[in-house]
């Protein structure tokens, strides 16, 4: 049975205004036509590299970009637009942060009192404490200050903040960078934990790997834009993977040859025609550079590919030494066989 | 108090000394290439040219111009270390008697424009910070740059004509009123007289404090835990309180301690303006008047209060700031 949808975003851009030399005005597009949805109960897994605008995308659904952004598109929150009071009476209390790095604490203040945000009441010390022992941090972390905690340690903190309240949707922020292996199967096990409570959780991440082991959806990032949507076990196999970036990417895994994708993605605000992949993309064809690819619906997913067969055949055979061009070339041959 | 602790007491110690010895000489060198001639600016030409030699000689021995400058430090420096400061050449008191009278006009003056300007400066420096590039910013930034571009003693001369010359309602100098016996000097009288200058020194003073504040307040309004904060729902004024001014008080509080110095300056010239009898002005008649004794006495003085303020602030800040604190705490 499906579950409840609770965040459903569509054609979300962000982009920055920036004096370049001479004063002239131009935008800086760092999001681009984005889409992805959160069910509650369930983990959405955000996947992209690292200053592809991940970190804004969270802060943009939180409607907490700086002065000099502006953001269009829509965000729903349980079919309602998250926008004006509604944002305001939910945010910190129904949807919660978890932040990327220690730098989102306040320094100077003890952790038990940014946990507790201030609150004295015997029901927040309570709940607190609890929190702390269920991450398996001594009882003296509340009266540390951030400094004095360890990379692990900080992470279960940031997770203990989001928990004080009791949240509909988790937004976390790279909560893995920094962690060894097992540190951060288990930080990903706790969201696991808190998804299976019945919240929803957008989990943000580089890490394919990691998210493949606990998010139900992943939705694939690349430059600012989303390009397939997909269930978890959709990337169980090759063939399932519908646009040619997440076939990259499963290629890509250790455990499927670790082929890297030749190329790199274009900077954030690196304007662009047509398919933003083409570049890379090894069945790209005339068209895809030309028209604006739209996200769309294929096979009861979106992705934003305007030939998703052609890669759908593919079939990786797992040939170690393809070029790109190579692969065009199978392609087509296989193609003509058809 | 481990022993690491005594050798950094120590060594901060010896380090106050060699400044003041420092200083104390910087002055005293500089009295001695100056140009000023003591029988000239203390007795005048006019009186000189009535004398014998033998009062002449007399006079110079008495300034102490027959003495070399070197051996002259050293007499000093030699009874300053055994407690005495010698005798001021144009009050013909005891220096030591003489610091205490101007230091208890100057340091009340002082202490109020020190407060006054610190606690006006961080609020009004909280306040733009909080509103980065809307009119309050813009309202004190403008307020503060103006002021930091006039000088203690012009603000001085402007409050001077605005409240004594047209309003008539403050006095035009001096610490007590003309004519009325010391004995018959009420505390009122002192406070009324004191408000001027200090309220020059503090509206100069307030402009560093302000800009400063204003500063860290906006860097820490940008911050990665006050946009935390606000993903948490706090409000703006909620996150002032537990964040914001947690955060800049102690930058502005070093900053506070360090503008002793200033304070201690601007009085010098202020003083001059409202002939008020304190420290800083004795400084100037020492100065010109070739006053040694009293000169260095006042330079050890301001010196040790210098230095004094801005080791509190390291003092405080050890204390306050757990990531000291505990950075010393985990050293033992
Ligand atoms: N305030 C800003 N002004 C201009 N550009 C910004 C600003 N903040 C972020 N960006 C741009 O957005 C990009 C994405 O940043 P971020 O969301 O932190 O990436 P990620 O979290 O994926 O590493 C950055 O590379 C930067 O170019
Ligand atoms: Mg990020």
């Amino acid at each position: 049975m499906e579950k409840q949808i609770l965040l459903q975003v569509e054609g979300l851009s962000i982009s920055f205004a920036q004096y370049t030399k001479g004063l002239r005005r131009r935008n800086l597009q760092v999001i681009r036509d984005l889409g992805l949805t959160v069910r509650s109960g369930e983990i959405t897994a955000v996947v992209g590299s690292s200053g592809s605008g991940k970190s804004l995308l969270a802060h943009g659904i939180l409607g907490l970009l700086p002065y000099n952004a502006s953001m269009s598109g829509e965000i729903l929150y349980k079919g309602q637009e998250l926008t004006g009071r509604l944002l305001e009476n939910v945010r910190g209390r129904e949807i919660v942060l978890v932040p990327q790095s220690v730098s989102y604490l306040d320094p100077l203040m003890k952790v038990g009192n940014q946990v507790r945000k201030g609150r004295k009441t015997a029901g927040a010390l309570e709940r607190c404490r609890e929190l702390l022992a269920r991450y398996g941090l001594p009882p003296d972390t509340e009266s540390r200050y951030p400094f004095e905690l360890s990379g692990g340690m900080i992470r279960r903190v940031l997770i203990s903040t989001a928990l004080m309240e009791e949240p509909e949707l988790v937004i976390a922020d790279e909560p893995t960078p920094g962690l060894d292996l097992t540190a951060a199967k288990r930080v990903m096990g706790h969201f696991r934990e808190i998804a299976d409570e019945g919240t929803g959780v957008l989990l943000i991440t580089h890490d394919l790997e990691l998210a493949l082991e606990v998010a139900d959806r992943i939705a694939v990032f690349y430059a600012g834009t989303t390009l397939e949507e997909m269930e978890a076990s959709a990337f169980q196999r090759e063939e399932t993977l519908l646009h040619p970036y997440s076939q990259a990417l499963y290629r890509a895994m250790p455990q499927h040859g670790f082929q890297p994708l030749a190329g790199t993605q274009p900077y954030a605000g690196d304007s662009y025609e047509g398919c933003v992949f083409a570049p890379r993309c090894p069945y790209r064809g005339e068209e895809c550079s030309i028209q604006e690819i739209p996200y769309r619906e294929v096979r009861g997913r979106k992705v934003r590919c305007i030939r998703p067969e052609l890669a759908e055949m593919s079939g990786s055979p797992g040939k170690m030494d393809r070029s790109p061009d190579a692969e065009n070339l199978a392609l087509t041959e296989r193609g003509r066989m058809a | 108090m481990d022993k690491r602790q005594i050798v950094r007491g120590f060594a901060g110690l010896a380090r106050v000394l060699l400044l003041i010895l420092g200083v104390s000489f910087a002055a005293f060198f500089l009295l001695a290439v100056s140009p000023i001639d003591p029988l000239q600016s203390n007795v005048g030409q006019a009186a000189l040219g009535s004398m014998s030699q033998e009062q002449i000689d007399k006079l110079r021995e008495y300034w102490g111009m027959n003495t070399p400058m070197a051996v002259r430090f050293w007499n000093w420096a030699w009874d300053f270390i055994r407690g005495d400061m010698g005798v001021s050449l144009l009050y013909r008191r005891p220096v030591a008697e003489v610091l205490l009278e101007k230091t208890a006009n100057s340091l009340w003056m002082m202490a109020a424009a020190w407060v006054l300007s610190g606690v006006i400066g961080f609020a009004l420096g909280v306040w733009a910070g909080a509103n980065r590039g809307k009119w309050q910013d813009k309202l004190v930034t403008g307020y503060s740059l103006l002021m930091a571009s006039t000088p203690a003693f012009f603000l001085a001369l402007v409050l001077l004509m605005v409240f004594s010359v047209w309003l008539k309602v403050l006095p035009v100098g001096f610490a007590v009123p003309v004519g009325t016996a010391a004995a018959d000097v009420t505390l009122a009288d002192r406070l009324v007289h004191g408000i001027l200058p200090a309220a020059a020194l503090s509206l100069t003073g307030i402009s560093n404090i302000a800009l400063q504040t204003r500063e860290k307040m906006a860097e820490v309004m940008e911050s990665d835990y006050v946009l935390f904060a606000q993903a948490r729902g706090e409000k703006k004024w909620t996150m002032i309180r537990r964040h914001g001014l947690r955060n800049i008080a102690l930058p502005a509080m070093t900053l506070q301690f360090a503008s002793v110095s200033e304070i201690f300056g601007g009085s010098v010239l202020v003083e001059q303006v409202f002939s008020y009898p304190g420290l800083g002005q004795a400084a100037v008649d020492a100065g010109l008047g070739s006053d040694v004794p009293l000169l260095l006495g006042i330079t050890v003085v301001s010196a040790v209060i210098v230095f004094g303020g801005n080791a509190l602030a390291d003092f405080l800040y050890g204390i306050i700031d757990p990531r000291i604190r505990k950075g010393r705490e985990r050293g033992r």
